[in-house]
């Protein structure tokens, strides 16, 4: 069983293992492949094809970051971990980074001993129902069974929603996301609740996926983002600023396609971004050009967003809040200076 | 010729370090430290590594509020528990279906290997298809068969099936009635008493009797009709101080009575099938492990077939059946463990598995968890054992 083994190696690596090394960045270089801890097929976040390659908004994080690192986004292993055993991976060092769409909390960035390096999509809770039932709002789910995945803030804004409303509820709580989305799909749960991102996504392995319904209530906060280990403060910097580059460069109109054009650019915020001027991936702990590695390898933040969860994907997820701060939304980068 | 004098035959005394007793005596102190020392670092490391990590140690976790629910819980819980009571939830589901499993399997699975062993051809064969089968399959599979493809083809609440308007089953679980005991039920208890202490009485006499005089008395049927006659009497006599709480169809689901959830079902019917194919091997070993010669004697005193099997056969054949009896039982609580890939809310898929996660502090509640499993397994052992010294050869 995988997750036993994590929890051992974890017990192992703890107890045995050196002190833990702030050289995560030269260990990368050194091994020659970055190890990311991702989602076990997760549509528009993590998922591979039937060739085996991984695509998504998650993903993509990833492949910036080998972008960055080797000048090759396919120099990414990939670790497809349940929700169960993500955090244990990390700390236990089998992965260097996890992208698994994990929400942010207090308890994680404090006593799980990780540190979540930026937001990649601002998400919250929903609920999916049959369209049988007849129901429009959670508020009329008392008595209701709700299937959800263990291990998840999820199963916690649950209760609390609930306990908030004084409704009556059933949680069937199982390991996986696809255990999940089985056990509500064979009528066993009412109500399937996770990120409002997912429920989209999953709703795609349903049956019919048309006898659904999604309701409007969101009830919690899901900032989701990529996380590290403490004590290795290098690495924590690049992981956000791969993201912070991705931002930047939508925000500046540097894409995929305008990109040999910006390298010719005189302004001097794109300058700095592209690397024309100074050295600020090399502070980071990589090459000058960084920013132009990430951009042509996966794209900026709003290319990323499209291709896998927005308009050009099956997902069809609006921008909303995931939007750039000018045009709405609440995505913000500090600058690059 | 001078005889030689003890003394002077004597070997030379060997050296130390070849004397066999102090030779043993160092190693073992050696591995003592050598142990003592791993375990001191183990613990020091891990310390020294969770605090480099800023990663919260310690048990205080345990008063913290879980804040998640459970779907079955024999004892009150809510999410405002901590994860203390948590822990309770899970070990009491672990031996909830690890007890009514053993039982169960036990049972099956003498059915199964006396069947094996039946002059009837159609039982024999049966029974030795079931074994083949069922024991060749991995457990995990078949707890997924049991879940997904029988209980999950039930239908939904609204399409419940019916048991004479009184149980219902659907693809969320059993319900039944829950009895409900009224003033007076202390008189039926108290009937209950009595018939059982009548009953032991009449036992004891009926034995002294036979081995007295040689004639039997008919101690099960008198044993039945005082028990179930006496408390049917003060049933009636206290004018049934019992009521039924019926689960009603509202909302989504029944509401009231009593609830089996599907996923114990399903883990249960899987662990006690699997472990009875098992069983019934280690029953058939034991009882051809009974000579034939046993059974011709006890024909030839004019025993019938029945009588030879329980009191000549089976209390010999327990002598080898018992040692690994016990690890069967020990690998049903073990394998119970499995229940977390259907979502059964045991020790394993709520301790090791939910809190972990949302505390963090795999160390301590993988530490917690061995130990329970090792002292579950270990109670297990000393019963059997205790057990196995009382049904040895007794030699004289």
């Amino acid at each position: 069983m995988k997750r036993v083994g994590t929890m051992l190696a974890v017990a192992a690596m703890l107890g045995f293992g050196a002190s833990a090394s702030a050289q995560t960045l030269n260990a990368v270089k050194q091994r020659g492949v970055l190890v990311c801890g991702v989602g076990q097929g997760l549509p528009g976040f993590s998922s591979p094809d039937d060739r085996g390659n991984w695509t998504g908004l998650d993903v993509d994080l990833c492949r910036a970051m080998a972008a960055a690192i080797f000048n090759d986004a396919n120099k990414v292993r990939f670790a497809p971990l349940s929700a169960k055993d993500r955090f244990t991976a990390l700390q236990s060092g089998e992965i260097d980074v996890l992208s698994r769409n994990s929400t942010w909390t207090l308890s994680r960035d404090s006593s799980l001993g990780l540190n979540f390096a930026a937001v990649n999509y601002y998400d919250g809770q929903g609920f999916m129902v049959r369209k049988a039932l007849k129901i429009n709002s959670a508020l009329e789910l008392n008595g209701a069974s709700v299937c959800t995945q263990t291990g998840t803030t999820t199963e916690l804004n649950l209760a609390d929603y609930f306990r908030a409303n004084k409704m009556k509820y059933e949680v069937l709580a199982l390991a996986t996301a696809d255990e999940t989305i089985k056990a509500y799909d064979a009528s066993r749960c009412d109500v399937f609740t996770t990120d409002v991102s997912q429920l989209y996504a999953e709703k795609l392995k349903l049956t019919n996926a048309n006898d659904h319904i999604i309701l409007p209530e969101v009830i919690s906060k899901e900032p989701l983002g990529p996380v590290v280990r403490h004590g290795d403060d290098q690495w924590f910097d690049l992981v956000k600023w791969t993201h912070f580059a991705m931002i930047n460069a939508e925000e500046l109109g540097i894409s995929s396609k305008t990109i040999d054009e910006a390298l010719k650019s005189d302004k001097p915020d794109i300058r700095r971004l592209v690397g024309t001027e100074g050295n600020y991936g090399e502070q980071l702990g990589l090459t000058k050009d960084w920013v132009v590695r990430i951009v042509k390898a996966v794209g900026n933040y709003g290319e990323s967003f499209e291709r896998n969860v927005g308009s050009g994907s099956k997902l069809g997820i609006a921008r909303g809040i995931n939007n750039l701060w000018t045009k709405g939304g609440i995505q913000y980068a500090p600058p690059i200076r | 010729m001078a005889a030689l004098s003890s003394a002077d035959v004597r070997p030379a005394r060997a050296a130390f370090y070849n004397d066999p007793r102090l030779r043993g005596l160092f190693y073992q102190v050696v591995l003592f430290a050598v142990v003592l020392w791993l375990g001191y670092e183990f613990v020091i490391n891990a310390r020294d590594n969770l605090r480099a990590a800023r990663i919260a140690t310690g048990f205080g976790f345990l008063d913290n509020t879980a804040g998640f629910s459970i779907n079955q819980t024999l004892i009150a819980y809510t999410e405002s528990d901590s994860y203390a009571r948590v822990f309770v939830v899970g070990l009491l589901n672990t031996l909830l279906v690890a007890a009514i499993g053993i039982v169960l399997a036990t049972i099956l699975g003498f059915v199964i290997g006396i069947s094996r062993l039946s002059s009837n051809w159609l039982l024999q064969r049966l029974a030795g298809a079931y074994v083949e089968v069922i024991r060749n399959l991995p457990l995990l599979f078949q707890i997924l068969f049991w879940y997904l493809a029988v209980l999950g083809a039930l239908p939904g609440p609204r399409q419940s099936i019916s048991v004479f308007g009184e149980a219902f089953i659907n693809n969320r679980g059993l319900f039944i009635p829950r009895p409900l005991l009224d003033d007076g039920f202390g008189v039926v208890v108290a009937a209950f008493v009595v018939a059982i202490v009548a009953s032991l009485a009449v036992r004891l006499w009926a034995r002294r009797r036979q081995e007295a005089t040689g004639q039997q008395f008919p101690v099960l049927w008198t044993t039945l009709v005082l028990v179930v006659g006496l408390t049917l009497l003060a049933l009636v006599a206290t004018g049934f101080p019992i009521s039924f709480e019926k689960p009603a169809l509202r909302g989504f689901n029944f509401v009231g009575g009593v609830r089996v959830i599907p996923e114990f079902v399903a883990l249960l019917i899987a662990l006690v099938t699997y472990t009875a194919a098992f069983i019934a091997e280690i029953v058939r070993a034991g009882i051809l492990a009974v000579s034939h010669g046993q059974t011709e004697a006890a024909y030839s005193l004019g025993l019938r077939p029945g009588q030879t099997l329980r009191l000549v056969v089976v209390p010999q054949a327990l002598r080898v059946i018992i040692p690994p009896l016990t690890s069967q039982y020990l690998n049903l609580t073990k394998n119970s463990s499995l229940a977390v890939s259907i979502g059964y809310p045991d020790l394993f898929a709520v301790f090791a598995g939910t809190t972990l996660n949302q505390t963090g502090q795999a160390i301590e509640i993988i530490a917690i968890t061995m130990a329970v499993y090792l002292l579950i397994s270990l109670v297990t052992s000393l019963l059997m054992n205790w057990y196995n010294a009382r049904v040895r050869l007794v030699e004289r």
